[in-house]
């Protein structure tokens, strides 16, 4: 089986997703496709999966040209997707999951036949040592269990080239080594895996071939051996450091108390369970954890826009769980939400405006209720440049920015107020590095300043980075704060749920 | 564990995660319990009787009507209800799902409760159990046709708001075509069969409209619903005014036969309720059948499942997500069709402007009651047809609480049946939503 993309170019409107790129997959090898996040490495995987048309180029499979009208051609050619988001049907068992689309039947009546599907998951999930319960629902399984049923998914389709899209996102490090084993494992079958990634870590593990994609182009291809350093400058497309510079931080008193909070959602599941902690003013404690553990909910309920169910949070002396949220952001709290374009800016509201979201209705932005748009735009053009933002004028529409751009403009509005306590959940995902570096800086000049910062990233490297004091969250619990230099395995088997007391500081 | 008193760790969660007991529903339980022994129970006067007639006059043996104190009946009745909602609360304590057959004796009892002091003292009008039933099942034929048309569209994903316009699409269609095929061949059961086929194109065209507009071109799906009611209502009252006007002979009151199954129909109690009924009623039961089992059982309903849960995983898996859709709103659209035959054709009645009186919204209640199941549309049609039923019959009697107060309450139940209280009540997740690529 041999895999040929050529020439392919996909656009969306101006924007040039794809441009002229050319991949060769050969089965019984693991091929990496290193890039940076919204590098097009995803848009290329869709139109080889049918998902997308190419607007330029051709795949061949096994030197003969071929289309793709839709997944299902996709899949009959052997090439199986484990997408980045799980295409798993929820209320659905893993049986039921993995026959839908190639059902077999049985009996007069033509009804399913569930007990094949059966025999085939565990056919499977034994050959690899999945573990994996064919009759066990799909919500009731843990994240990493679901990727592993998308994997037999493919394989129970006879997939003989296996596309993984970011598979180790939402994985913690213990289950990516896991992962990559089973990457092996399935190259030594003979299978042929595309591992899509940005992780250097996992492409130096498994990868046999690299091709790196920046902007939508090959811009070069590399050898396993090649450094972590060769690779993301190559990545990039310049030098970069992989750390953030900043002097030993200068604790002073505590800023942020926190004690026993808890957060119970609506359908009765304790999400944040009892989270006590200290942050001091001038320090950065970064919280870790796979996505999903609570950190969300940890940052929503000091916000207050998630009700707190138990517990309190006190910010300089004053408590502020129960308090509204503009008392609360106006007592000196910045919020950086996870979700920018969701949470986090208005998007077809001018960048000028969303500067002042939070002060509109405050002097000398309004006056009687009415906006003064001479005074915001003088506020926005000192903000604009402070912080950055390339944008053609603070008339555009901030939905138009770049994601680091709008991230600055997030920025620029939650900093501008005097600030406590800073929060900023996973700041600089899919920024761009020249983004990334100047973000890290205002967080680490927000410490110097003397406010506390909290940091929620999924990114290890990023917490490693950024925290003077590293707090692992599982389950909705702090399983223990450490200090930034534990190690790795560490920390993965905190963020897995272990215990370790006497990491604990 | 730091929560509220109502918590505790449940044996098959997860470490950290708690779920809450569920209690409302016992609790509820018990109220409706003290409630029909205070009122049903010892609002009885002691010393009278109260007449259950359950005989008819075909059926094989003659069960004579029997008598029940009043008071004594209703009191034990309610305790037994009490004796449930205790027993429910135990499943709830114990974390364990309170079983249906719980919900349905408890209701059984509070039923027959409420009977007993409707009926005290009232003994030359008995209360005719099988009329109850009877009526039921038959004022349930719209409902659970409805709540059918509904689960079909939603389960792949698309609201059809539009079973009301479907409905009186084909109550209008049969008995147009029930009325000119009865003229021109001189035949009305040939005619009420025409009837009975042509009701179901209707319902399948506004259907397809509604596809169109929500698949195609992505329109709110309600919205397009509403507008595709209030477009039905529209063109059956000009045609009404207009063509009907001038040619009577299309809108007869035309009415589908009996056909009572042999032996079977003389049971007392079942053979007059389930084997008596005319062709609508009997393609209701074998819809809800078939479609129980293709919906769940077979390689379509596995795949519409998943189109209205997961469309993009169904895409990914090669399932045609938008044809899926169309099909299953069009086929939808004719089960509400053929529904309406019943207002015409089943019933043995012309066409009158806007018949079908919001029960196309009700039939969205039933569905929703029946946690989009065929099998659960056809027992909250049953219920919402029960509550008419014994509307009807307290009517006759001469009852003291307001007919209007016991025609609330199966919404009522359905308003807190959808607010979580008796269960977990979840609509297909991608439903309303169009899928773009």
């Amino acid at each position: 089986m041999k895999l040929e993309l050529r020439g392919i170019t996909k656009r969306f409107g101006d924007f040039t997703a794809n441009d002229r790129i050319d991949l060769l997959v050969e089965s019984g090898t693991v091929h990496a496709l290193l890039g940076e996040n919204g590098a097009g490495k995803s848009t290329l995987m869709n139109v080889l999966f049918g998902l997308y048309d190419a607007d330029e180029g051709e795949v061949l499979l096994n030197d003969e040209p071929v289309v793709f009208a839709g997944p299902g051609d996709a899949m009959a050619a052997g090439i199986g997707m484990v997408h980045q988001h799980f295409m798993l049907v929820h209320p659905f068992t893993v049986a039921e999951n993995v026959m839908l689309g190639h059902e077999d039947v049985t009996g007069p009546a033509k009804l399913l036949d569930l007990e094949a599907a059966r025999a085939k998951v565990r056919e499977i999930s034994e050959r690899f040592n999945f573990n994996v319960d064919p009759d066990a629902v799909i919500e009731d399984l843990p994240v990493g269990a679901q990727q592993r049923v998308e994997i037999i998914k493919a394989l129970s389709r006879d997939a003989s080239v296996l596309i993984l899209d970011e598979p180790t996102a939402v994985l913690t490090p213990q289950e990516t080594d896991e992962l990559l084993g089973i990457v092996r494992d399935l190259r030594d079958a003979g299978t042929a895996v595309v591992l899509i990634t940005h992780k250097l870590r996992e492409v130096k593990a498994v990868a046999d071939t690299i091709t790196v994609i920046r902007r939508g182009k090959v811009v070069g291809t590399a050898e396993p051996t090649a450094s972590q350093e060769e690779l993301a400058s190559l990545m990039v497309g310049r030098a970069v450091t992989m750390r953030v510079d900043k002097d030993e931080a200068k604790p002073g008193e505590t800023m942020l108390s926190v004690d026993g909070l808890t957060v119970v959602d609506e359908a009765g599941i304790v999400q944040l369970d009892g989270v006590s902690f200290d942050v001091k003013a001038g320090e950065i404690l970064a919280i870790a954890g796979v996505q999903g553990n609570g950190q969300t909910e940890l940052t929503e309920a000091l916000l207050g826009i998630v009700p707190s169910d138990a517990g309190s949070a006190t910010l300089d002396g004053e408590v502020i769980t129960g308090k509204a949220i503009k008392d609360i952001l106006m007592s000196g709290l910045g919020f950086v939400p996870e979700d920018r374009t969701e949470d986090g800016i208005v998007a077809p509201m001018t960048i000028a405006n969303n500067l002042i979201l939070d002060i509109h209705d405050r002097k000398p932005y309004s006056r009687g209720g009415v906006l003064q748009p001479k005074v915001i735009a003088e506020e926005a053009r000192k903000h604009v440049e402070q912080f950055d933002v390339r944008a053609t004028s603070i008339e555009q529409t901030t939905g138009s920015l770049s994601g680091g751009n709008q991230q600055k403009v997030v920025l620029a509005r939650e900093l501008s107020r005097p600030l406590k306590l800073l929060i900023a959940s996973n700041p600089t995902r899919g920024l761009d590095v020249g983004s990334i570096e100047f973000v890290h800086k205002r967080i680490v000049a927000e410490r110097d300043g003397g406010a506390a910062v909290i940091i929620v990233s999924a990114e290890l490297d990023e917490v490693v980075a950024l925290a003077d004091r590293i707090a692992v969250m599982y389950h909705g619990r702090i399983v223990g704060i450490v200090p930034p230099d534990t190690d790795r395995d560490t920390l993965g088997l905190m963020m897995a749920g272990a215990h370790d007391e006497e990491e604990a500081a | 564990m730091t929560t509220a008193t109502m918590d505790a760790p449940a044996a098959e969660a997860p470490a950290g995660i708690v779920r809450h007991r569920r209690l409302v529903a016992p609790i509820a339980l018990g109220a409706i319990g003290l409630l029909s022994l205070i009122v049903f129970g010892f609002g009885t006067q002691g010393g009278l009787e109260t007449t259950f007639a359950i005989a008819r006059p075909t059926d094989f043996v003659d069960i004579p009507d029997f008598a029940v104190p009043s008071q004594a009946t209703a009191i034990i009745l309610s305790l037994v209800a009490l004796g449930l909602a205790g027993l429910s609360f135990w499943f709830a304590w114990a974390h364990r799902p309170v079983p249906l057959w719980l919900y349905s004796a408890f209701a059984l009892a509070v039923i027959f409760a409420m009977l007993t002091w409707v009926g005290a003292g009232k003994g030359s009008t008995s209360m005719q159990i099988t009329g109850l039933l009877i009526g039921s099942v038959f004022l349930a034929v719209p409902l659970v046709f409805g709540a059918l048309a509904g689960t079909l569209c939603e389960r792949s994903g698309i609201i059809n708001i539009a079973i009301e316009g479907q409905l009186l699409a084909g109550a209008f269609l049969a008995a147009v075509v029930a009325g000119g095929v009865a003229s021109a061949s001189g035949s009305r059961a040939l005619g009420a069969y025409m009837g009975l086929i042509a009701a179901p194109i209707a319902g399948a065209l506004v259907g397809a409209a509604l596809a169109l507009f929500a698949v195609k071109y992505w329109v709110n799906q309600i919205v397009v619903g509403v507008v595709l009611n209030v477009l039905v209502v529209g063109v059956t009252n000009f045609l009404f005014g207009t063509l009907l006007k001038e040619n009577p002979d299309l809108n007869q009151a035309i009415g589908l036969p009996r056909l009572p199954i042999p032996l079977l129909h003389q049971i007392p109690i079942i053979g007059p309720v389930l084997f008596n009924s005319n062709m609508v009623v009997y393609l209701m039961y074998i819809i809800v059948i078939v479609m129980n089992i293709m919906l769940f059982k077979s390689r379509w309903g596995l795949r519409v499942r998943a189109v209205g849960e997961h469309p993009r995983a169904a895409d990914t898996v090669g399932i045609k997500v938008n044809r899926t859709r169309v099909r299953n709103t069009i086929l939808g659209g004719a089960i509400a069709g053929l529904g309406g035959a019943f207002f015409t054709v089943a019933n043995g009645l012309a066409f009158g402007k806007e018949m079908t009186g919001g029960k196309g919204f009700i039939a969205l209640a039933a569905m929703i009651l029946g946690r989009w199941s065929p099998k659960g549309a056809l027992a909250a049609g049953l219920l919402f047809g029960f509550a008419d039923a014994l509307r009807e019959q307290f009517g006759i009697v001469g009852s003291s609480i307001p007919s209007q107060f016991l025609a609330m309450l199966p919404y009522l139940a359905t308003i807190f049946a959808v607010a979580g209280l008796v269960g977990h009540v979840r609509p297909p997740a991608a439903e309303g939503i169009p899928y773009k690529k």
